[in-house]
């Protein structure tokens, strides 16, 4: 059964030039941990914001627990939980103040519903008395989604809640996502990070207002298998070695990842011998060429190719 | 359940109050304009901008001194008005006098005054009317001390024989302006603090974000809305009475005002700003804009339209069109009519009518124009 229903939804700003979301149909099912994922730019926002009924899209139609999310407004902004992008929360109230106001805004109090966000918020209750405004950001995050949980939505809908958060912070927050999730909410989850697909229990990858790929990891690296190579090398700044392997003719393409490059070659290319011998030849004596499995921003790259471009647009 | 919904809807009304007075408190800002701007302006109208004369210094050139002169000069410097700065010789030095600023008035005795018939006593006042409302007020003063002088002297003419104008100033006799000012200041303040306070307190929840969080909840928008209004309604009351106790306590305003009318007249003022900090509200997205629209769109009209500073009967036929649909000039012509005249309702009905019909349509236009979505 899907809790949230698009169908062929566009949206565009500025009397409709530039354009957000193109035509975008998905279905998120009861029960899951779903992950919007996309580079800033994407149409994330927008689209969390019309499905939370802030804003009406132009064309199409989204549903949200079998409610319409422009006929339905005001029933379902009862039942969900939305945390913004931004921190949203009231910065010179102290940490128990914006708990216990949003709880009455809700229509609950804190005690009513504190096994709900007891797990997070007893990570918050040392600092209770300080004023959210300075609080870290990883607990900022953590506040702003006990204040979206406190009224026990049935859809929770989060705008990038791990952006400006620490690797240890995220990792909780993912691990608190989980535990909402085997409690029976819904949560769709907005990110720009690639690595957090893993956490979800699918994903769609949204670009330029269109998702490119829909499902779960696992199925998602399995369906999209290109042979990728990892070129690692110890002479020639990174950028010359990049410059190297895109001047190679038979990339495909090849892009900076971390400490290597990744690359994909051409289908009529000779192999991964041929690369390192070619390196070789052009000054880069240490290089080693492997051949790995791609991982979800190999498929990210793979899908935002241009048809048949050599050049890659990443950034 | 219905008691239940309502209950639920007063502690959300009271959550909103409490949390919007707490705003207030912890930004010692808007907390010292809040309760500072009242004070600072009746303190600035109430004593150091009054137009009021007090010990103007005035020159005398009496070349042939006598009694009378000497017990006229002796009787404008005994009033708290005047004060004597000294003996000049001739109309030259009284224009150096009065360039130099050392005194305002100058008073030149005929020749041989005392002598001379109750006819022939011949006296003139020199003002410097580089400020011509004081030059005014001063001459006044000058020549009602001298008139009164005059009646006691031996020889004066029986009052019959002549007119005797005799000005009354009703309301002020004194024309203390110290307190004349309160209805204009009370117009002046409520506009700016209920306009402003009420626009950028709800612009702020537009910009900080949390009016998103607070639109994807159950409670009815409207009564965001409207719980944001609540707490400056009870702010501006509080400056309200700050000014009333001020304008009693201190500028020995006279009583006979007509205090619940007064109270009740200022409580539908309130609520007319706050309806058009809303309409402000609705419009504007970023703070900054909500301010410069309340201190340039409302102060500026309200500081020219409201007969306060400037009197609308002498304004050009246009002017005086526009300064009816400016709800200031009512509320300035209720309060001064009820604080300095002491009239009862029956006397400001009708702009009271007006100034609750414009209220109405600017609360129509703010619920018209709220937007349940960004």
């Amino acid at each position: 059964m899907a809790t949230v229903v698009v169908e062929h939804v566009s949206k565009a700003y500025q009397r409709g030039t530039v354009p957000a979301l193109r035509d975008m149909s998905f279905d998120v099912r009861s029960g899951e941990l779903f992950g919007l994922i996309g580079p800033d730019g994407a149409g994330k926002t927008t689209l969390l914001r019309i499905l939370t009924t802030l804003l009406l899209a132009d064309q199409g139609s989204a549903r949200v627990a079998d409610l319409d999310v422009v006929k339905d407004y005001h029933a379902i902004r009862r039942l969900v939980g939305y945390m913004p992008g931004r921190f949203s929360l009231y910065q010179d109230l102290s940490v128990a103040e914006n708990l216990a106001f949003f709880a009455t805004v809700f229509g609950t109090t804190v005690a009513a519903n504190y096994h709900l966000v007891s797990d997070i918020y007893v990570q918050l209750e040392p600092f209770k008395q300080r004023l959210a405004g300075n609080l870290s950001g990883g607990m900022k995050q953590k506040l702003a989604l006990c204040c979206a949980l406190i009224h026990e939505p049935k859809v929770l809908f989060l705008d990038e809640p791990t952006t400006g958060v620490d690797p240890v912070s995220r990792k909780e927050f993912w691990d608190m996502l989980g535990r909402l999730r085997d409690r029976g909410i819904t949560i769709v989850v907005s990110t720009p990070y690639m690595d957090e697909a893993a956490r979800c229990d699918r994903v769609a990858l949204v670009q330029h207002g269109q998702i490119i790929a829909l499902d779960s990891l696992p199925a998602m690296l399995a369906s999209h298998a290109t042979e990728t190579f990892a070129v690692r090398g110890a002479t020639g700044g990174p950028f010359h070695m990049l410059r190297d392997l895109r001047a190679y003719p038979f990339t495909k393409y090849c892009f900076a990842f971390g400490q290597e490059h990744h690359l994909v070659l051409l289908p009529n290319a000779p192999g991964g011998a041929a690369v390192e011998a070619y390196m070789r030849e052009r000054g880069h004596a240490t290089v080693s060429v492997q051949r790995i499995a791609p991982n979800i921003e190999d498929v990210f790259i793979e899908l935002s190719q241009p048809p048949s471009a050599k050049e890659p647009a990443h950034g | 359940m219905a008691t239940d919904r309502k209950l639920r809807g007063a502690a959300i009304f009271w959550a909103f109050i409490v949390k919007e007075f707490k705003h207030v408190v912890r930004d010692r800002k808007s907390l010292a304009i809040l309760l500072g701007l009242p004070v600072v302006m009746m303190t600035l109208f109430g004593f150091a901008l009054s137009n009021e004369v007090k010990d103007t210094r005035f020159v005398v050139v009496d070349l042939t001194p006598d009694a009378a002169t000497l017990a006229l000069t002796d009787r404008l410097d005994q009033s708290k008005y005047f004060s004597f700065a000294g003996q000049v010789r001739n109309e030259a030095e009284i224009e150096q006098v009065f360039r130099r600023g050392e005194a305002r008035l100058a008073v030149l005795f005929g020749a041989q005054f005392d002598r001379g018939n109750a006819g022939q006593r011949q006296l003139r006042l020199v003002a410097d009317a580089s400020d011509a409302n004081t030059a005014n007020i001063v001459t006044n003063y000058a020549t009602a001390i001298i008139a009164q002088f005059q009646s006691e002297l031996p020889g004066a003419l029986p009052t019959s024989a002549g007119i005797v104008v005799e000005t009354r100033m009703l309301y002020n006799p004194q024309l203390k302006s110290s307190y004349m000012f309160v209805p204009g200041v009370m117009t002046l303040i409520l506009m700016l603090l209920g306009a402003m306070m009420t626009s950028v307190s709800i612009v702020r929840e537009k910009e900080r974000g949390t009016m998103e969080v607070l639109l994807v909840s159950p409670m009815n928008p409207l009564m965001v809305i409207i719980s944001k209004a609540v707490p400056y309604m009870v702010l501006c009351f509080v400056d309200v009475l700050i000014i009333l106790a001020l304008s009693y306590g201190v500028l020995d305003m006279p009583g006979g005002a007509n205090i619940p009318l007064l109270l009740a007249e200022c409580l539908l003022f309130i609520v007319t700003t706050l309806a058009l900090g809303l309409v402000i509200s609705n419009k504007v997205e970023t703070q900054q804009t909500a301010m410069f629209i309340s201190l340039v769109g409302l102060l500026m009209p309200a500081l020219v339209f409201s007969g306060f500073m400037f009197p609308i009967e002498n304004m050009p036929l246009p002017l005086k069109v526009i300064s009816n649909v400016v709800p200031t000039k009512w509320f300035y012509m209720i309060a001064s009519n009820v604080m300095i005249k002491g009239l009862g309702f029956a006397a400001v009905i009708k702009p009271t009518v007006i100034l609750a019909g414009m209220t109405l349509v600017l609360l129509l236009i703010s619920l018209k124009s709220f937007k349940q979505r960004l």
